[in-house]
């Protein structure tokens, strides 16, 4: 048991762990969305799209948190921009911004003297330096990133499911796309400082598979994806502490793992 | 609320996707509870049609009513059973949560179902015969289940308006049955339904009206008055044979995934 214990007993192992866990679950029950509604590369680049906010709050010495969420909303709302009236196809769209903003991201950092630290930080995460600040703000963002799904879930299932059944009932499903959108910068902007930029749609994606798999229903699914984002977040930071290994890595790495073994169940089921 | 007059009016209206108008100048009128075919050649707009009157696309003129007022004003009223390649079938469902959807207008956003809903939902899966695979993903049902599946959904809607496209083409016979005994159900409870068919003959023969399009009006009326080789010519064109006992075959392919060449004749 102390092999558990024994990492706890840093104060900044335990808002590590915590934050973790919040994200773990967060990312996947989004990454249910990101999977039914195949975003997973919408994710991806909205992941890489905060960059040059996450930069600029850098050298600003101001919130990162803050500069993300600017970034993130202002990608979305330009991604809108070139596909409105089909002008651009959303997903060539999606990788203009997505190669842009990474490169202004790498410019930006790359002017700053720390380079490589940073930029380390910011792509995979640093979750053992989690403030008691920023995890209330973790906690608060994902306790209300969590409710409005909650709130949403009958409209959120309709308009993934049938658009044309929100149109016979008059959903506003344009309002509601776009609130999905806005709900998934967020999250990418909260998975910031335990997975990083870069790992953050792994996150999105991974967990929500392998619940694919393992289930045929949305709101079990959901569940199933949570716990798995969870225990993925709980064996990944271990895993870090013992092995000495970057921690985003380690927890992407573990979720993948179990996604092995979710495919593996389901061949050996299936046959 | 009270629902009269019962009946769908359509004013001159005008559909298509950016500049291309696809349905020019349209208008007829449904007294409640008819039973309406919508007949034309493939391409003709009848799709377009559906998408109009279940408010996915906006008219770019004209007005579309229902009792006696615009399309939206009365939520719900309009059930729409989709062709098979509108909808995901890799979703995680279950038949149930499928037909339990067509609640979902009347039980409100954040409430869960009542005994209600959820006895009208048994029901409607009991009428289409699919009762006993109310737990299976939508996505291991045959086609014709899963239309069963829709239309059952459909009727748990409880609409006063039922539009299906193409609910005829490529099910087996025994949801082909079904479908047609469910119009005549919804015939006696007076509900209106508008079906778009490649079948002819099912059109003169089970249906009140028919509304032949060609990217715009050519007839409308009982298929007496509508199956007459004049309008049939200018809606179909080359692809009508005349044969020489006086009998009207119309030969052209199916929708894209049915590529048999489909055989119909009228009076």
């Amino acid at each position: 048991m102390n092999f558990l214990f024994e990492p706890l007993a840093y104060e900044f192992m335990q808002r590590g762990l915590l934050a973790s866990v919040i994200v773990g679950v967060l990312c996947a029950v989004m990454g249910t969305y990101v999977v039914l509604r195949g975003m997973a590369f919408l994710g991806d680049a909205m992941a890489h799209a905060i960059l040059p906010g996450v930069a600029i709050a850098y050298i600003l010495k101001g919130d990162l948190l803050i500069g993300a969420g600017i970034a993130a909303i202002t990608v979305a709302l330009i991604i809108g921009l070139f596909t409105k009236d089909g002008a651009v196809k959303e997903d060539t769209a999606i990788g203009i911004l997505f190669a842009a903003a990474l490169s202004l991201g790498v410019a930006l950092i790359s002017t700053m003297q720390t380079y490589a630290v940073d930029l380390s930080h910011i792509l995979f995460g640093n979750v053992l330096g989690v403030s008691v600040s920023d995890l209330w703000l973790i906690g608060g963002l994902s306790f209300a990133i969590l409710l409005t799904v909650a709130l949403l879930f009958k409209p959120f299932l309709v308009i993934s499911f049938d658009p044309v059944l929100a149109a016979t009932l008059r959903l506003p499903a344009e309002l509601l796309r776009n609130l999905m959108l806005v709900l998934l910068a967020l999250t990418v902007v909260v998975s910031l400082q335990t997975v990083g930029v870069s790992l953050a749609a792994a996150m999105l994606v991974t967990p929500a598979a392998t619940a694919y798999l393992l289930t045929r229903r949305l709101l079990p699914m959901m569940f199933v994806s949570a716990a798995i984002g969870a225990l993925s977040s709980v064996i990944g930071l271990y895993l870090s502490y013992y092995f000495n290994i970057v921690s985003g890595s380690a927890i992407v790495l573990t979720a993948t793992a179990m996604f092995l073994l979710g495919f593996l169940w389901k061949r050996i089921k299936s046959v | 609320m009270t629902h009269t007059p019962h009946r769908l009016e359509v004013q001159n209206i005008s559909i298509g996707y950016g500049d291309k108008i696809i349905m020019h100048d349209l208008s007829f009128q449904v007294p409640h509870g008819a039973r309406v075919a919508v007949v034309g050649p493939n391409g003709a707009g009848k799709s377009t049609l559906f998408k109009a009157l279940v408010g996915l696309l906006p008219v770019k003129s004209g007005r579309i009513i229902i009792h006696g007022e615009s399309l939206g004003v009365h939520k719900d009223c309009v059930a729409y059973v989709p062709q098979r390649e509108e909808v995901d079938w890799r979703f995680p469902v279950t038949v149930n949560d499928v037909v339990m959807m067509g609640r979902f207008g009347q039980m409100g956003w954040f409430k869960r179902a009542s005994a209600h809903d959820r006895s009208l939902v048994r029901k409607s899966l009991e009428q289409m015969g699919i009762a006993d695979l109310a737990e299976h993903s939508i996505g291991q049902l045959s086609g014709g289940q899963q239309q069963r599946a829709f239309l059952a959904r459909a009727i748990a809607q409880e609409p006063h308006i039922l539009l299906m496209d193409e609910p005829f083409t490529g099910v087996d016979v025994t949801t082909q049955e079904v479908t047609l005994n469910l119009l005549d159900h919804l015939h006696r409870k007076q509900v209106t339904a508008i079906i778009s068919t490649h079948d002819l003959n099912l059109a003169a023969s089970r249906f009140d009206l028919v509304l032949l399009l060609n990217h715009r009006l050519i007839a409308f009326g009982t298929p007496q008055e509508v199956f007459v080789k004049e309008n049939l010519t200018q809606a179909f064109g080359n692809s009508l044979l005349v044969m020489e006992n006086g009998m009207m075959l119309v030969d052209e392919c199916c929708p894209p995934d049915e590529e048999h060449h489909h055989h119909a004749e009228a009076q």
